[in-house]
C-alpha cells in the first residue's frame, strides 16, 4: 500500500544542454534509496511525473532504457514553470520523481518482426529508450530488421548525437538522420522524415512502426505508410497531454474514454482513429 | 440479514449507538440552504427534506486537501523531499444519505481505486472508515430521475443500512455486516412492514416524473455521438463556470498545485473542472479542448459515454438533479441526454 | 410579459429574416421553475421560442464578447448599459449589433421567493400582473411580485434601456423606486473588524466555481487573474486568503463599470451576495467621478483615464 502520489526522491546526476537553442536539456537522475530503484521497473514508452518541490510536476518520457541501469535520463523542453526551474537545476539537486507511469510499446507484441522507428525533433525520447533496449544483447535476436529515421530542422536540434552516430557504426540497425536543410559540415541525409520514411521503410508485411513527433510530421507521414500498405494497426503512436496525477483519475488528459497516463500513452492508429482527436 | 423496525422514539438510542467510536452527519437545513452537519440526538435530525445543496463527496474528497509536505530548505537534512501527509480517517456515520448520493460512492469508489498503481489512500482510507445509513425518498421532486440512470428513490447500493420512513416508524434495511452490528438490538421487521416499504418504493418510483433514456447512447459508436451536430448548440448559453461540477456527486477531478511559505512547502489538491479552459490547456499553449463547446461536450460524454465504456455500462450521473437545479444558465441534463440518445 | 414576449418574437423574427442580424439571444422556457434559459435562436422559426418573464435573471451581453456574426439581443436597462460599456471598451462593434429593448419590470430573486415559502421545493411559478402564484407539492401561495424582486431590481435607476434599436413596449418610469446608495450603507457604517467580520462571513460559503465571474459581462478576460499561472497572483485553495483574494480582486475590477444588473449574484449557487462588495465601490464612482457607468458610448469610464483634477484623497 504505497502512496502512489508521493514521489521518490532522486539526486540529479548530470545536466546535459542538447540543443543549439538550449531548449532542451538531459538529466541523469540517481534514485536517494536503493529500494526506490529497484521498485521503480519500467518499460521502454513509460514516463515519469518530475516532481520539483514548491513547483509542481511535469510528466516526461523516460528516455532510458532499463537495460542501461538503474538510473534515469529524460530530456526536458523548457516550456511552463516547472519545466523552467528545472532548467536551473544543477547536478546535486534533490527533487523526485513518481512512475512509472503510463503503458509502454508493444515490445512483446513485436517480437518476431521489422521495426520502423519513426522519430522527429525532441519527440525522439522514449524512442531512444526503445532502441537501447532492442539493441541490448539480450533482445536484439527477438526482432527483426530495425530502422531507424530520425529528423530534425538542423543539426543542432538533433538529440544523442553520439548514440546515433554509434548505431550507425552497427550493422544490425539502419539508421538514416536527416536535417530539414542543407547544412555545411553535414553528413547524413537532407530532406523531411516523410521523404525518407518513403524511401527506406520496409514493406509493411510483419513490420511495426513507433511514430513520435511533430503533428505537422506525423501528419505528412502517414500516407507515406498507407501508400506502403501499412495498416493503422501496424502504427504506435505515443500521445502527449496534459495531466496531473498521472494514474487515471483527475480528469483532464482523456481521450474519449481513454486516459493517456493511464490507458497510453501508447495507442494504435487504429485505435486512435476510432477516438475523439483531443490531443 | 433480517430488515429491522427502529420506533421514531428509539431513534437518540440509534444515533447514539452509530455515533459509538464515530462522528455522526446528517443533512440539517440552515437558512436558506440544506447541509451536512454533525448530530448528536434526533433533534439534531432533519427528516423533513429534500437534499442537501451540495452533495457528500467532500466527506472523502474535500475540496482542498494537502497530500503531502516537504521542508523548504535544500540544505536540509531530509530538505526538498516530500512526505506523505497523514490520512486523518476518523470514523463516520452519515445518516440521511439519499439514495442517489450512496450510489454516486459506488462510482466514485471505481475510479478512485482501481489497482496498486491507482488506488488513492486520501480516498480509500477515509471511505473504509465510514458507515453509511440511507434514507430512502418517498417523495422525489420533479428534477430527480435517479430511476433513469441504474438508481432509484429506495436503491440500496453504498449503503450500510437504509432507513424506509413508514410513518410511525422506520424499517431499517440492513444492507452490510457494518451496518448489522449498529441495528443488532432492534426488533424484526414483520411481513406488514415490508409490504409497507415496498408499497411506498413502487410509489415513489411512480411519482418519478422526469425519465431519460440512455439506450442508443449505449449502442452508439464513440465518433458518432461526438460529431453529432447538437453540441453546436447545447454549449451555446453556458458560462463554462464549474457549478454543475463542484455540485456534482460523481464528478471527481482534481489540481494538484504547489504551496511555498518560508520553509513549510505542501502539495495540495483542489477540485477542478472540465468546464475550465485551463484544464487541458498544454505548456506549450496547444489546448485539446480549447473551446466551450468541447468542453461542454466533454462533461456530458465523460458521464454518460466514456465512463460506461470503460465501467462495464455503469453511468457516471446518479440523476441527483443537482446540476439543473444549480445551473445558473438551465442547461438541463435530461434535455442534453435526450438529444445524445435520439 | 406576455405582449413584450410577442413583441421580441416578432421584431428577432424579422431582424432574423432580413438578414439583419445572423442570431437573436434571448431567452426560452426554463425546464425548472423561476429559471429561463439564456437561448441563441439562428432561424426565425426558432425566434418563437424566445419569452420575456421575470425570471430572465442572466446577462445577455455576456453573451456578445468573441462573436464574430451579427447579433441581436434582447436587453432591458442593465444589459443595455453593459452592452455600451462593452463598445466604450472595445469588445462589441455597434453597427454588429441590434438591441431588441424592452423596458424592464425587475426579476424576480428566486432565493426570497423560496425563502417566503419556507424553502419547500416549488415545482411552478406564474406571474400575473403583480401577483405571484407559487405552486409545489400540497401547497399554493399567491405573492406579492414586487416585493419578491432582486435586490438590484429593487433599487434600479435605469429600467429602460439606454440604446436601442426598437422597443418593445412603451417606456416605464426609470426608477424602480428603491435608494440605490443604501444597498452601500450597512457596510459603510460597521467600524474596520466588524466590516471585515462581515465581509468574512459573507464570502466563506464561495465554493469558487466562479460563476459570479462568468456569468458578468466585464469579465470578459481571455486569462482571469485568478488563472495566471505567470506569476500565480492568487492560491487556488478553499483558504480564506485566497478566496477573498478572488473576490476583492473581481470587485476592484469591475469599478466604474458594473451596472448592479444582478448576474453574479443570480448565478451563485451558494446565495453569495457579492454586490455588499461592488455596490459599495459603484457608489464611490459615483460620488468621486459623478459616473454612472453604460449611459454613453462616448463617455470614457473613470478608470480607464487619467484627469488632472481626479479626486486622490483616499491615496494614503
Amino acid at each position: 500500500m504505497r502512496n502512489t502520489y508521493v514521489p521518490y526522491p532522486v539526486r540529479i546526476k548530470d545536466v546535459i544542454v542538447e540543443t543549439e537553442d538550449k531548449q532542451l536539456r538531459s538529466f541523469w537522475f540517481e534514485f536517494l534509496n536503493e529500494e526506490d530503484a529497484d521498485a521503480f521497473k519500467y518499460i521502454p514508452g513509460q514516463f515519469g511525473e518530475l516532481s520539483i518541490p514548491g513547483y509542481g510536476e511535469i510528466p516526461i518520457g523516460i528516455a532510458s532504457s532499463p537495460t542501461e541501469g538503474k538510473d534515469l535520463l529524460f530530456t526536458v523542453n523548457k516550456v511552463g514553470n516547472v519545466s523552467s526551474r528545472l532548467h536551473n537545476m544543477k547536478p546535486g539537486d534533490i527533487m523526485g520523481i513518481r512512475g512509472p507511469l503510463g503503458n509502454s510499446y508493444p515490445l512483446k507484441e513485436m517480437e518476431g518482426k521489422n521495426v520502423v522507428i519513426v522519430a522527429g525533433g525532441f519527440a525522439v525520447t522514449t524512442l531512444r529508450s526503445t532502441m537501447n533496449w532492442l539493441l541490448h544483447p539480450d533482445n536484439r535476436d527477438r526482432y527483426g530488421k530495425i530502422t531507424f529515421i530520425y529528423g530534425a530542422r538542423t543539426p543542432g536540434m538533433l538529440l544523442y548525437e553520439n548514440e546515433w552516430r554509434t548505431w550507425m557504426a552497427r550493422e544490425d540497425c539502419d539508421i538514416h538522420v536527416t536535417i530539414d536543410r542543407e547544412c555545411e559540415g553535414w553528413d547524413c541525409l537532407v530532406g523531411f522524415v516523410p521523404t525518407v520514411t518513403g524511401e527506406v521503410a520496409p514493406p509493411a508485411e510483419n513490420s511495426v512502426a513507433l511514430i513520435c513527433g511533430p503533428p505537422i510530421m506525423i501528419k505528412f507521414t502517414q500516407p507515406v505508410f498507407d501508400k506502403l500498405g501499412w495498416q493503422p494497426d501496424q502504427i504506435v503512436m505515443s500521445l502527449e497531454n496534459r495531466m496531473k496525477c498521472g494514474i487515471g483519475i483527475c480528469g483532464r488528459c482523456n481521450v474519449g474514454p481513454y486516459y493517456v497516463c493511464k490507458d497510453g500513452p501508447v495507442f494504435t492508429k487504429k485505435e486512435l482513429d476510432k477516438l475523439p482527436p483531443e490531443y | 440479514m433480517a430488515n429491522k423496525i427502529l420506533a421514531k422514539d428509539k431513534l437518540d438510542d440509534f444515533i447514539a449507538k452509530l455515533g459509538q467510536g464515530a462522528e455522526v452527519f446528517a443533512p440539517k437545513q440552515d437558512g436558506a440552504k440544506t447541509t451536512w452537519q454533525a448530530v448528536s440526538s434526533a433533534d439534531d435530525v432533519d427528516f423533513d427534506f429534500v437534499n442537501t445543496d451540495m452533495s457528500p463527496k467532500d466527506f472523502f474528497f474535500p475540496q482542498t486537501e494537502c497530500m503531502m509536505h516537504f521542508k523548504n530548505d535544500p540544505g536540509a537534512e531530509d530538505g526538498m523531499i516530500f512526505q506523505a501527509e497523514e490520512v486523518i480517517a476518523t470514523p463516520k456515520s452519515i445518516l440521511n444519505m439519499r439514495p442517489c448520493d450512496a450510489k454516486a460512492f459506488q462510482i466514485l469508489d471505481m475510479i478512485f481505486v482501481q489497482d496498486e498503481m491507482t488506488d488513492d489512500l486520501y480516498w480509500r482510507l477515509k471511505r473504509e472508515q465510514s458507515l453509511i445509513c440511507g434514507l430512502a425518498c418517498n417523495e422525489p421532486c420533479p428534477t430527480c430521475f435517479c430511476s433513469s440512470v441504474n438508481c432509484g428513490p429506495h436503491h440500496e447500493v453504498g449503503q450500510d443500512l437504509q432507513l424506509v420512513d413508514l410513518g410511525d416508524k422506520f424499517l431499517v434495511k440492513v444492507l452490510s455486516e457494518k451496518g448489522e452490528a449498529k441495528v443488532d438490538d432492534l426488533p424484526d421487521a414483520a411481513d406488514a412492514d415490508e409490504a409497507k416499504a415496498a408499497e411506498l418504493k413502487a410509489s415513489a418510483e411512480a411519482a418519478m416524473v422526469s425519465k431519460v433514456s440512455t439506450d442508443k447512447i449505449a449502442e452508439k459508436e464513440i465518433l458518432e455521438l461526438y460529431e453529432d451536430a447538437m453540441w453546436d448548440r447545447v454549449y451555446e448559453g453556458c458560462l463554462n463556470c464549474g457549478t454543475c461540477t463542484f455540485v456534482c456527486p460523481t464528478c471527481h477531478c482534481f489540481d494538484i498545485q504547489d504551496e511555498v511559505q518560508g520553509d513549510y512547502g505542501r502539495r495540495v489538491r483542489n477540485w477542478d473542472y472540465c468546464m475550465s479552459w485551463l484544464f487541458t490547456m498544454h505548456g506549450t499553449g496547444h489546448n485539446p479542448r480549447g473551446t466551450k463547446k468541447s468542453r461542454v461536450r466533454q462533461r456530458f460524454m465523460h458521464k454518460f459515454k466514456y465512463i460506461p465504456v470503460k465501467r462495464d455500462g455503469e453511468i457516471g450521473c446518479v440523476g441527483c438533479g443537482r446540476c439543473i437545479q444549480m445551473c445558473p444558465v438551465n442547461i438541463d441534463v435530461r434535455q442534453v441526454v435526450d438529444q445524445m440518445n435520439s | 410579459m406576455q405582449q413584450r414576449t410577442e413583441k421580441i418574437r416578432e421584431m428577432a423574427k424579422q431582424l432574423l429574416a432580413d438578414g439583419a442580424v445572423d442570431v437573436v439571444i434571448g431567452y426560452r422556457k426554463g425546464t425548472v421553475a423561476m429559471r429561463e434559459q439564456p437561448f441563441v435562436a439562428h432561424t426565425p422559426e426558432e425566434a418563437d421560442e424566445l419569452v420575456w418573464t421575470g425570471f430572465c435573471c442572466n446577462n445577455l451581453a455576456n453573451l456578445m464578447p468573441r462573436r464574430e456574426d451579427k447579433v441581436g439581443v434582447v436587453a432591458q436597462g442593465c444589459v443595455s448599459r453593459n452592452i455600451v460599456g462593452l463598445i466604450q471598451e472595445n469588445q462589441v462593434d455597434r453597427d454588429r449589433v441590434k438591441v431588441i429593448g424592452v423596458p424592464c419590470l425587475g426579476m424576480v430573486s428566486k432565493r426570497k421567493v423560496e425563502a417566503a415559502v419556507d424553502f419547500k421545493p416549488i415545482f411552478e411559478a406564474i406571474e400575473d400582473g403583480d401577483k405571484l402564484i407559487v405552486k409545489g407539492k400540497g401547497f399554493e401561495e399567491t405573492l406579492e411580485r414586487k416585493q419578491m424582486l432582486r435586490d438590484n431590481c429593487f433599487t434600479c435607476q435605469h429600467r429602460n434601456p439606454v440604446i436601442d434599436d426598437g422597443l418593445v413596449c412603451d417606456k416605464v418610469d426609470d426608477a424602480a423606486g428603491g435608494d440605490i446608495d443604501k444597498m452601500a450603507a450597512p457596510w459603510e457604517e460597521l467600524e474596520a473588524g466588524e466590516r471585515w467580520a462581515k465581509f468574512n462571513d459573507t464570502f466563506s460559503d464561495c465554493i469558487r466555481c466562479y460563476a459570479c465571474r462568468d456569468a458578468c459581462p466585464l469579465c470578459y478576460c481571455h486569462v482571469c487573474f485568478v488563472d495566471e499561472a505567470k506569476p500565480q497572483w492568487c492560491g487556488k485553495t478553499q483558504d480564506t486568503a485566497d478566496v477573498q483574494t478572488f473576490h476583492i480582486l473581481r470587485a476592484f475590477h469591475c469599478a466604474g463599470r458594473c451596472t448592479d444588473c444582478g448576474a453574479c449574484e443570480s448565478a451563485c449557487p451558494m446565495d453569495i451576495k457579492m454586490r455588499l462588495l461592488t455596490s459599495k465601490i459603484e457608489k464611490d464612482v459615483r460620488a468621486l467621478y459623478n459616473y454612472t457607468p453604460g449611459m454613453d458610448i462616448k463617455a470614457t469610464p473613470p478608470m480607464s483615464v487619467y484627469r488632472p483634477d481626479d479626486p486622490q484623497e483616499f491615496i494614503k
